[in-house]
């Protein structure tokens, strides 16, 4: 493995699913780098394809698959050329990992926390339960679950606990990449908060990059290094969170930032009027046109990404 | 200093020291304690007036809200709407209580029957309030929901919830609420679930009709940045009580209990140097309703506790500034 290469490099990531009324485009197109020890929010509406995304990572696709292509490089691999098979056993919870959507409801109820979390420890490093069962109270000590709660089973535990339990299993054979899919939604703010400690302390002690996939603008500016919005199943804009946050580029991204209630400024929030395009049948042009207030004649052919000193915008105001 | 002496002709709900326990059976029968979701809630909300009940999961605020809308039985306490005691209220009375009371509900999609079409759902409370005419029904409809701008209303009148977007099914439910002209409105976390690009378009509505039908509205919420766009007033709930109340903006430059404070503190603003700096959060977890902490149910979690008195005696209401309320030893007057 080439130890010199980026974490992550996505190229073209193309990922359509086949439906009764045709293919839906979840996911068209997508380019990004991720180094190591960094995090990046992928951020965007419902629908947009974020979710697709992260399954598209990890290769955990439904059956109705209509077009899966592009390039993943981890450390310099080509993952996407690797068989099902090879990818199960060297790249899936060894290379990279998930925390999955209401990760907290996704445990088995009929086995105690401690097992679920030494599962994976077994499998892909082949060691015996009770060495498994060492790294998983190491685990829960950097996730902040008391080590007695190993023997208990996830009823037991409040919801906070459980997504920390959920984060443990992802950081138990030690990745250098765990994809985390809304990891605070159905959390209440203060575990929220808690949860966000966490994450941030693996980054510090471990050195695990993340790329976080959530709505929630505000929350997800506690991990940021760098932020990717996605509409429509593209990314439209790039670019470290020190930037993007103060002065986004794309419209798209400008509306969405004052589209945030914020407790500690008195400015009103807007709203952007209109609804996402069909995935089935997206507009050709720019996607985000019909609800843009500075379209003009150009945005009805599709933007390239143009580049802005380490920023990338998929725009033609920014020509 | 000025601040507003309150008529009593002006006050739409008054709740008094209300409580509602909810019964544990061991093995379906025997005795087992209570679950003291609501213990002790005292507030007065005036027309046209809009608070917000803020507090996480847990905390008792739904069974609170579930009893205002007389969905729940209280244990104790005194319930009175437009002068008008709940639980003397039976048969046709309390049909009509629960007709001037709208409801909004969290989840859009769940709240809305899918074999219905928007315009069954919205018709069935005027049949059930008694609106014979058809003609008449329906012009209530096309009002209501311009209203809420579901336009064009014709268009949507025939579509079944599944086919609207989440904006869209929240005005629905919203038109819902609004269709027999109540007094007041109570929104349970109506935009948690939608999209933050949406989440101030249905804002901002229901903003707009609070002001043109001078609706009370009691909006329930965890989400303390969503507040001063909509309510007057706070109150903080903790572990089935209310442990500050305030005028919006008073609470939120000065807040005096230390739950409050803490909540406040983990509300993040979108800014990159978040990621820079750890939050602090309070240790340990809500406790538990059926045997909550002696003294404050907060003490075992806070950093101000004072030993012998926060463990031993549960506070009171200290008012350290007129009109801001808050149950914590911390204000006892010297």
């Amino acid at each position: 493995m080439n130890t010199t290469a980026q974490l992550l490099q996505i190229e073209n990531l193309v990922l359509h699913f086949r439906t009764e009324k045709g293919s839906v485009q979840a996911v068209d197109d997508v380019n990004f780098e991720l180094d190591f020890n960094r995090a990046v929010v992928i951020l965007g509406e419902s629908g947009c394809g974020k979710t697709s995304l992260s399954k598209a990572l990890l290769r955990l696709l439904p059956r109705n698959v209509d077009r899966y292509s592009g390039k993943v490089f981890l450390q310099g691999m080509d993952v996407m050329s690797l068989e099902d098979e090879e990818f199960r056993q060297n790249i899936r919870w060894v290379e990279m990992s998930l925390v999955p959507q209401a990760a907290m409801n996704a445990l088995n109820p009929v086995l105690k926390v401690g097992d679920q979390v030494a599962e994976p420890v077994m499998i892909h490093l082949g060691l015996s339960k009770t060495e498994s069962l060492g790294l998983v109270y190491k685990m829960f000590q950097h996730v902040g679950v008391p080590a007695d709660f190993v023997h208990r089973y996830p009823f037991e535990l409040s919801g906070g606990m459980r997504q920390r339990v959920a984060l443990a299993m992802a950081l138990v054979t030690s990745p250098s990449l765990i994809v985390l899919d809304e990891p605070t939604s159905a959390l209440d703010l203060l575990t929220q908060a808690n949860i966000m400690n966490v994450l941030k302390r693996i980054k510090h002690e471990l050195g695990t990059s993340f790329i976080l996939i959530t709505h929630d603008i505000a929350t997800s500016s506690e991990l940021a290094d760098e932020v990717a919005i996605m509409y429509a199943g593209q990314i439209v804009e790039t670019g470290d969170a020190s930037d993007f946050f103060p002065a986004p580029l794309h419209p798209y991204s400008q509306m969405l930032m004052a589209s945030v209630p914020r407790l500690r400024s008195d400015s009103d929030p807007i709203f952007i009027t209109g609804q996402p395009p069909s995935l089935m049948n997206p507009p050709a042009g720019c996607r985000f046109a019909a609800r843009c207030p500075y379209r003009f004649e150009k945005c009805a052919e599709e933007p390239p990404v143009f580049q802005k000193g380490k920023r990338k915008v998929k725009c033609w105001l920014h020509q | 200093m000025s601040f507003k002496v309150r008529q009593p002709a002006e006050t739409l709900l008054s709740i008094r020291d209300l409580r509602v326990w909810y019964e544990l059976r061991r093995f379906g029968f025997g005795h087992a304690g209570y679950v003291k979701a609501v213990d002790g809630v005292s507030f007065d909300l005036d027309e046209g007036e809009t608070v917000a009940v803020v507090g996480e999961s847990g905390c008792g605020k739904s069974s609170l809200m579930k009893t205002i809308l007389a969905l729940n039985v209280p244990t104790s306490g005194g319930l009175v709407f437009e002068g008008k005691n709940l639980a003397d209220l039976k048969g046709n009375d309390l049909r009509d209580y629960r007709f001037g009371i709208g409801y909004v509900q969290q989840d859009p999609y769940g709240a809305l029957p899918p074999f219905m079409t928007v315009r069954q759902i919205l018709e069935e409370p005027l049949i059930i309030s008694g609106v014979k005419d058809k003609i008449e029904r329906l012009e209530r409809i096309h009002k209501t929901m311009s209203e809420v701008k579901l336009h064009p209303v014709d268009d949507f009148l025939q579509k079944f919830p599944h086919m609207l977007s989440g904006g869209q099914q929240q005005r629905v439910v919203i038109a819902r609420a609004m269709i027999l002209d109540p007094k007041m409105i109570v929104a349970d976390e109506p935009v948690s679930m939608l999209d933050a690009s949406v989440r101030v378009e249905i804002l901002k509505l229901l903003r707009a009709l609070q002001e043109k039908h001078r609706l009370s509205v009691i909006y329930i919420t965890h989400d303390l940045s969503t507040v001063k766009y909509f309510s007057a007033r706070i109150f903080v709930m903790y572990a089935g009580s209310l442990v500050e109340k305030a005028e919006t903006r008073r609470l939120l430059d000065n807040p005096l209990h230390p739950y409050t404070s803490a909540l406040l503190a983990a509300t993040s603003d979108p800014d990159a140097r978040n990621a820079d700096t750890f939050k602090e959060v309070p240790p340990g977890e809500p406790p538990s309703l059926v045997n909550p902490p002696k003294g404050c149910r907060f003490h075992p979690r806070c950093a101000k506790a004072i030993t012998g008195l926060c463990d031993e005696k549960e506070p009171i209401d200290f008012e350290p500034e007129p009109g801001h309320f808050a149950a914590c030893w911390l204000y006892q007057p010297e």
